[in-house]
Order: C-alpha cells, then structure tokens, then sequence
C-alpha cells in the first residue's frame, strides 16, 4: 500500500506536468494571435456560473465578438485538455493520499511529507472548485500546475520519509483537528498567491508596464477579477487559519502544559497570522493601494512557506515534524 | 472603514474659537495618528518582524540550555544582543511597546465604532434617496403583487431585513452582523491579551523529576522544583498543597522502537480529601484543584548501591537523563560525599569521597562497547560506570550539577579515576580498597510540569468569541434598499396599478447583491415563490 502510494505520488506529478504543458501551449497558442483573452472561456461559462458570485465580471469578457480563429480554437482544446488534465491528476493525487493513510492506518498528517502531500492537494481541490464556478479563470492553471509540480517533486526529493506510526504527543483529538485545519488553510492560501501573482502581472499589464514579468500577463483574466478572487480565498481560509491556530494551543495546552510559548511554529503561526491580518486591514482601507495589498497577501504566503520548511530545517523546536 | 458615510457630522463651528492649546493640539493629533488604520498596519508589521530574532536566536523561556550554548558559541555577540533582550525577545521593551501602542489603538479605534454601532442599530434605516436610478441597483416593478408600503415592509421583514416605513416610502437595511462582528472581533483580541497578563502575573510554574517510590513523594513547595517561576502577584506560600507519588509508570514501544503510549499512575493526597489514585498521559494532563499536572518526559533511575571500606552501605536513587537518542540511551552520577567516613573516630575524609558516572542502557548490547542502548524498553538492562575516588569539590561553595561530576575536580587530580566496568542487575563490582557497588535494579522516573494559568480560561472564551466575531466580520454584508410606491395618476395608492421603484445599495464589497436584489424584486412584485405563500398566507 505504501509503494502504492508512492507511486501514485509520481504518477500524479507527471500529469500535472502534462497538465502544466498543455496549460503553456494553450498560453503560447493564445499569444500567438491577437485572440480576445476570454474567448476559451465563455464556452465554458455554461458549466456553472452563478453561486459565489463574481460574475461581474463576466460582461467586459463576453463584450468580445466571438473569434472564428483557428488558433483561438486550438488554444481552448488545449485549455479544456489542461484543465481536465488536472481534474486527472488531483483523482491520483488524492489516491496517494488516501493509501498513504490506509497504509499508516492514520491519517496521513504525520510528517513534513504528508504534510505537504495533503495540503497540495487541498490547494488543487479547491482550485477545481473555483474553475467550476468561475471558468474564466483557467489560465492561472499554468501557475497552479507549476507551483503543483515544484512543491510535490520537493516533497518527493527531499522530503520523503517512510511511514511510522505517531509518537504519543501525537495522538490527540486536537492534534487531527489542528493539523487538518492547518494543512486546509495552507492549502486554500497556496492556491490564493496564485491569484495574488496574477494579479501583481495583470494589473502592470494593464497599466501599461511591457517588460519581462508582465508580459505573461497579457493572457490572464482581467486584473480586478483575480484581485477579487485573491480576496475571497483569503478571507474564506483565514478564519480557518485562526482556527486552527486556536486548535494548536488547545492541544499544546494538554500536551505540553502551554498553549502558547513562543516555540519557532508558534512563532511563524503568528508572523503569519499577524501578516494576513495586515492583508485584510489594508485591503479594507480604502487609502491602501490593492497592489500594496496582494503584496502582503504574498508576504504572508511567504511567510507560511517559511513555517513549513524554513522553520523544520533551520530550527528546532518541540513540534515533532522539526528535523523533518 | 468603507462606511464612515453614517457618522453624524460635526455641525461646522461657527464663531472663531479661541486659539487651541498647542500641547492639546499636539496630543489630539497624536491620538489621531495613533488610532488611524494606516498607524495600525504599521505596527501589525512591526510587530511580525519584532517576532522573527524571536524564532532565529535561542529564547530563555523555551530553551534556556540553548541560550547558554550560544553564549559559547558567540562569546563577543551574545552579550551585547542579550542587552537589547534579543533572548528573551517577546517580554523584551521593545516588543512589548509595539503591542502595547497596537493595543492602544486597537482600543482607541474599538471605541468609537461602538458608540456609532450603537447608535446604528437604534436608528431606522435612513430615508431613500431621491433618485433611485443613479443607485447601484435600480428596478421599476411593472405588476406589483404588494403595491402597498406596508405589504412590501412584511415582504422585507420576512427576509429579516431591518424596515421602516416612511409614508409610501419603505427602507430597508441587512448586514449589521459585519460591524457587530468586527467589534466582537476586536474586542476579543484586547480580552486575548488580557487573559495573557492574568496568566503572567498571577500563574506560576515549576518542572521536576519524579522518581517512582514513597520516598521519592514530591510536595508541592517551591524548594521541591527544580526550576521554579512564579508570576510577580504569586508568593511562594500561595502554591496549593498537594503530595504526589509515583507508583507505576507503564511505556508501549512499538517494534521500531517508537513509543505508543505513556501512562503514569500516582497517589494524590490533597488536603480536605482522601488519598487516591490518578493516571495521566500525554495528552492528558491530571488536573488537580487548580493547578495541572503534565507529563513531559520519563526514563529510569539506577539503583546503585555502594558498600565502603568500613562496610556501610549507601544507595543512590539519581535519575539518569536521557542523552537525546531514540532508544533511551541514559547518562548520569550517582555520588556518595559521606562514603568511607570512618566508624570509630566519625571523621570524614575529604579525598575518599566516591562517585561514578557513566550511562545506563535499558537495552545494552550484547558485546561492547556498551555506548548506547539499542532499544527504549528494559529488555537487557545494564550501568557502564567509571569511578572516581578523592575530593568531589561539593564544599567549594560552587553550585554543581546533581547530574554531572566537577570536571575541574578531575583535571586538578584532586579526583581520580579507578576503573570502569559493565554491570546487569544484581552484579557486584568490588574496587581496589574492597568497597563494592553493586548494581540492584532500577526505578521509572518522569519529568513533570505543575502549573496553574489563570487566565487560560477567558484566553479560550475569547478565542472562540474572537473566531465568531471575525467570521462575522468577514461574511456578513451591509446593504440597502428603497422601495417607493407612487400612486397611479390620480387614483389612490392601493388601487390598480400604482408604480413601484426599487433601489438597492450594496454597502460593503458584495458581489452577490445584483442577485438578491433580483430575488427581493421578484418577490415584492409576486414572482417569487415565497411572496406567492406569503400571499396565500394573507388571504
Ligand atoms: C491587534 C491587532 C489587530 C488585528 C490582529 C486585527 C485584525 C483584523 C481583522 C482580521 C479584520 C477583518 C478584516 C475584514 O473585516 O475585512 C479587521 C478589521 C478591521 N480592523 Fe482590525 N485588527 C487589529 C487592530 C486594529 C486596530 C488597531 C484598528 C484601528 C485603527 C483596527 C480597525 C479595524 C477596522 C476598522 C476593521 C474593519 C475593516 C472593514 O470595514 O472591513 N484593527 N481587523
């Protein structure tokens, strides 16, 4: 079941590495020609608009003449292949986590590489729930299946471990309620930098910046659509986050006599928390440019990214993953 | 802050006033400053980035070995970062300033904003503007089912929108919850904090060894700690009295040598209450009166008995501590000062003190070298012990390690080694002068924290009133609409087809409103399902 596992890991790698080419053909297809950005995507829109909102949007897309072009055409099948492509991989991916925790007999949260395979995996789940309501969004896929493929082949390169059973500070209630919260609100702040950094590119683009990083905005979605989007995902996991946070103290209160005491985690959990927190203030303040804003977003990402690997390489502390 | 639109404003001062006290100009302003969102974000992330040295260098308060190895390690540095309080970074000045003035704001922002909640909530939905048409929704209802203000109103209130009607006009307001709940929210935080300086100031807590056994009962007085600290508002006769003994300790060990369960079993013998017995675990702390107690560690302590010259026996209980690998590898002393005293003239001799030190392998090996244990539990249990006779140096006044011998007593000669041996349970090792040690057995030991937080309890309330006030904040949303009936040319308003406009207001970032509004429209004018039941309902 293990060496199941594991192979579904690499099996779900390289689709969303075929995932991630189709993404860029779709993105090279598009570039070639002067196609309306949303052409591919009003086609879908049938599949499910409505819901959590956001179609405002929509009306500034669907203004654009339909485009008899054949490349156009092209660039959308190789969209829609991408996009299913990914559907494909996060089913894999999902089976790698699934018998990773049947072959623990656990749930699959015990180390630094479970930790990471789950937590993808809520990034590209959620993902596919935001393409679903809100097509026109598709080509942040290309970064999606990009920052998919660096984080699992980390994982799988470095951070892999065989399985072992928990150690008994481990075995708390608490601790699958925090972890599973945890890798939720990582999950859904992965996938909202992705937006984040669309947004930064677009929203240069669109004022007219042509150099290097902005130019591979030139194909995505509208700038204040994927400002809103990064917004809505942030504000959708930060209590989540919050939570989880609450959760951790809670079970470090039974386990360790404190619920807080400033551990390199903890800390990082509150740099972290503290930043997003920065986020949604600015955001909320009508003075604070949105670019500032996504900016923090993306600090606060960083600083998330920091706590899962920067902290358990660099420092020790009591939380067990440390030391990988 | 996207609606400041509904504080009453100031009505503009009319006669010059009298020239404004500058230092009172100076400090309003500050407060201005102080409180304003931009001054907010600011010290949110000084505060992120006053909390990194925090993770980067060793802190006392989580490991204070550490920071004396670091002292080692960085002899010229730590001195002069240990001044700016980098190892003690978030009790240090500079950290708590920088939440202290958050704080400040946070509470000089909280206040006003709930004294114009307050008075939000008692006002009625302010009257409809004008024209309805430059609002962000807008609908004329051709065949309106409710024509009437007061059917509309019942339409709106049913959706549990806030209404008043204001003769054929009829406002209506939802959304309350986003300010109730940001309020909620931040308050919460500054009772968060405040649950943190009741735990400081009036919590204590000490870490100990527990050696299984009657004679090893531990009582809970502040010399009985190893390490002891106590909130500046606790005295040391404030701790509760309670007694614990440890009578078993069980540990689980998989196969790979990995522990699956820890449980500990003591007698409590509290005052006003008879003796019982308790277990605890990781996990799952034994929580007494008011403080609790947890369980953070275990291994074993060797007994180790010691018959001298003159035939006097002594036996050392000393915990040995675990050396840090995973199969319980132990090391420790057992030290005997007021060995070889000579019976007949009672005099002690200073340098045929004896002591050894070594490792204890609850596994050892079958063959040597017997350095490290190969498995956590007793399976093979043996003592690898050197020994050292002369002057253990303990009177020099210098404080030493119950778990470590004086090197410097060594290096001087004033200590020397007399040999090293393997020894399993029950075995005898006789040194050069025919005194012997002999290795009896062991017992489990576990390393405790006691402590009580009195705080902890409003730090969970507010947590939990801090995550509903937030989901509050960030999922409700305040909006409005209008509905005005305007009577058909010359009839009267409840006859025929009067007209019916509607305007909707989305108040804070709401990209579903178009679609209520649609709905409220449909159902005031008699499309919707739930207007038709409400009709049938009327009839
Ligand atoms: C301890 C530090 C603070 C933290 C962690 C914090 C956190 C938050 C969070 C998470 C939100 C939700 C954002 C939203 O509703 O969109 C929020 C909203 C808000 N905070 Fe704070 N806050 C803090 C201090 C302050 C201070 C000092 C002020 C006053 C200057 C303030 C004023 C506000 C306001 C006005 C909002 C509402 C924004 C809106 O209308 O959407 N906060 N805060």
């Amino acid at each position: 079941m293990s060496a199941l596992s594991d192979q579904l890991v690499a099996f779900a790698i390289l689709a969303y590495l075929i995932a991630m080419i189709s993404h860029a053909v779709e993105f090279a297809l598009g570039n070639a020609r002067k196609v309306p950005a949303a052409a591919p995507a009003r086609e879908l829109v049938g599949a499910g608009v409505g819901g959590a909102g956001g179609t405002i949007d929509e009306p500034a897309v669907a203004a654009t003449p339909p485009h008899p072009d054949r490349t156009g055409a092209r660039a959308v099948l190789a969209g829609r292949i991408a996009a299913w492509l990914t559907v494909l991989a996060a089913a894999v991916h999902l089976g790698a986590v699934v018998t990773r925790g049947l072959a623990a007999d656990r749930m699959p949260w015990g180390n630094m590489y479970e930790f990471v395979l789950t937590g993808t995996w809520i990034g590209v789940a959620a993902w596919l729930v935001v393409l679903w309501k809100q097509p026109w969004l598709r080509r942040l896929g290309l970064f999606l299946t990009l920052v998919m493929v660096l984080l699992l082949a980390f994982a799988e390169l470095k951070l892999y471990v065989p399985i072992e059973p928990l150690m008994p500070a481990l075995q708390s209630w608490w601790f699958i309620i925090h972890v599973s919260t945890i890798i939720f609100a990582s999950g859904i702040f992965l996938l909202g930098v992705v937006p984040a950094a669309a947004y930064l590119m677009r929203s240069g683009w669109e004022q007219g910046r042509r150099s290097f990083p902005y130019t591979l905005a030139r194909r995505l979605p509208e700038a204040a659509g994927l400002e809103r989007l990064t917004f809505m995902l942030h504000a959708f996991s930060f209590p989540i986050f919050t939570f989880a946070v609450i959760a951790g103290a809670i079970w470090a209160e039974a386990a360790w006599g404190r619920p807080w005491a400033w551990d390199p985690k903890e800390t990082w959990a509150f740099i972290s928390w503290v930043v997003y927190a920065g986020y949604l203030h600015a955001r909320a303040t009508p003075s604070v440019k949105r670019n500032v804003a996504t900016w923090i977003a993306v600090v606060g990402f960083l600083t998330v990214m920091m706590n899962l690997f920067g902290v358990n390489f660099f420092f020790t502390g009591l939380h067990s993953y440390a030391g990988v | 802050m996207t609606t400041v639109d509904d504080r009453p404003s100031t009505p503009p001062a009319q006669t010059p006033r009298r020239r404004v006290n500058p230092v009172l100009a100076l400090l309003r302003n500050s407060w201005r400053q102080l409180t304003s969102m931009r001054t907010a974000l600011i010290l949110l992330f000084l505060l992120a980035i006053a909390a990194i040295p925090g993770s980067v260098l060793p802190q006392r308060g989580v490991n204070p070995e550490r920071v004396n190895q670091w002292f080692v390690d960085h002899p010229d540095l730590a001195p002069r970062l240990n001044q700016i309080g980098a190892f003690e970074v978030f009790g240090s000045v500079w950290f708590s300033a920088i939440y202290l003035l958050l704080f400040t704001s946070l509470i000089g922002c909280i206040l006003p904003r709930a004294r114009d909640h307050v008075r939000a909530l008692r006002m009625r939905p302010p009257a409809a503007p004008r024209r309805f048409d430059r609002l962000p929704q807008h609908a004329v209802l051709e065949t309106p089912a409710a024509a009437d203000p007061e059917a509309i109103a019942a339409v709106l209130r049913r959706r549990r929108w806030r209404v008043t009607v204001r003769g054929n006009e009829v406002s209506a307001e939802k959304g309350y919850l986003k300010e109730t709940g940001n309020l909620l929210f931040h308050v919460s935080l500054v009772a968060v904090l405040l649950g943190v300086a009741l735990g400081s100031w009036y919590g204590w807590h000490g870490n100990r060894i527990l050696v299984a056994g009657e004679d090893n009962a531990f009582c809970n007085t502040r010399q009985q700690y190893a390490e002891a600290s106590l909130g500046p508002r606790v005295d040391s006769s404030d701790l509760p009295p309670f007694c614990l003994t440890l009578e078993k300790f069980e540990a689980d060990y998989l196969p790979s040598g990995l522990a699956s369960r820890y449980w500990a079993t003591v007698t409590v013998d509290e005052p006003g209450g008879a003796e019982r017995t308790a277990g605890f675990s990781v996990n799952s702390p034994l929580r007494l009166g008011s403080a609790n107690v947890y369980l953070l560690g275990n291994g074993y302590a060797p007994l180790l008995k010691y018959t001298d010259k003159y035939g006097r026996s002594q036996t050392s209980e000393a915990p040995f501590l675990r050396t840090g690998d995973s199969n319980a590898t132990e090391e420790g002393v057992a030290i005997f000062p007021d060995a070889n005293v000579d019976p007949k003239t009672g005099a002690r001799a200073p340098d045929q003190q004896i002591a050894f030190d070594g490792l204890y392998l609850p596994t050892a090996p079958e063959s040597a070298p017997y350095v490290s244990s190969q498995y956590p539990a007793e399976r093979n249990p043996a003592v690898n012990l050197t020994a050292y006779r002369g002057n253990l140096g303990l009177d020099a006044g210098i404080p030493g390690s119950v778990y470590a011998l004086d090197r410097r007593q060594i290096d001087d000669g004033k200590l020397k080694e007399i040999g090293t041996k393997l020894l399993r349970p029950g075995e005898k090792w006789t040194l050069d002068d025919g005194s012997t040690l002999e290795f009896v057995g062991t017992k489990p030991y576990i390393t405790i924290s006691v402590r009580e937080a009195p705080g902890q309890t409003l730090l969970l309330v507010a947590s939990g009133t801090l995550l509903l006030g937030l989901m509050g904040s960030l999922f409700a949303r305040r909006r409005r609409v209008w509905f005005r009936v305007s009577p058909p040319e010359g009839g009267s308003p409840t006859s025929g087809s009067s007209l019916v406009e509607a305007g909707g207001l989305p108040r804070t970032e709401h990209p579903g409103f178009a679609d209520e509004f649609a709905q409220l429209v449909a159902a005031v004018s008699g499309d919707a399902p739930d207007a038709r039941r409400a009709r049938e309902g009327d009839d």
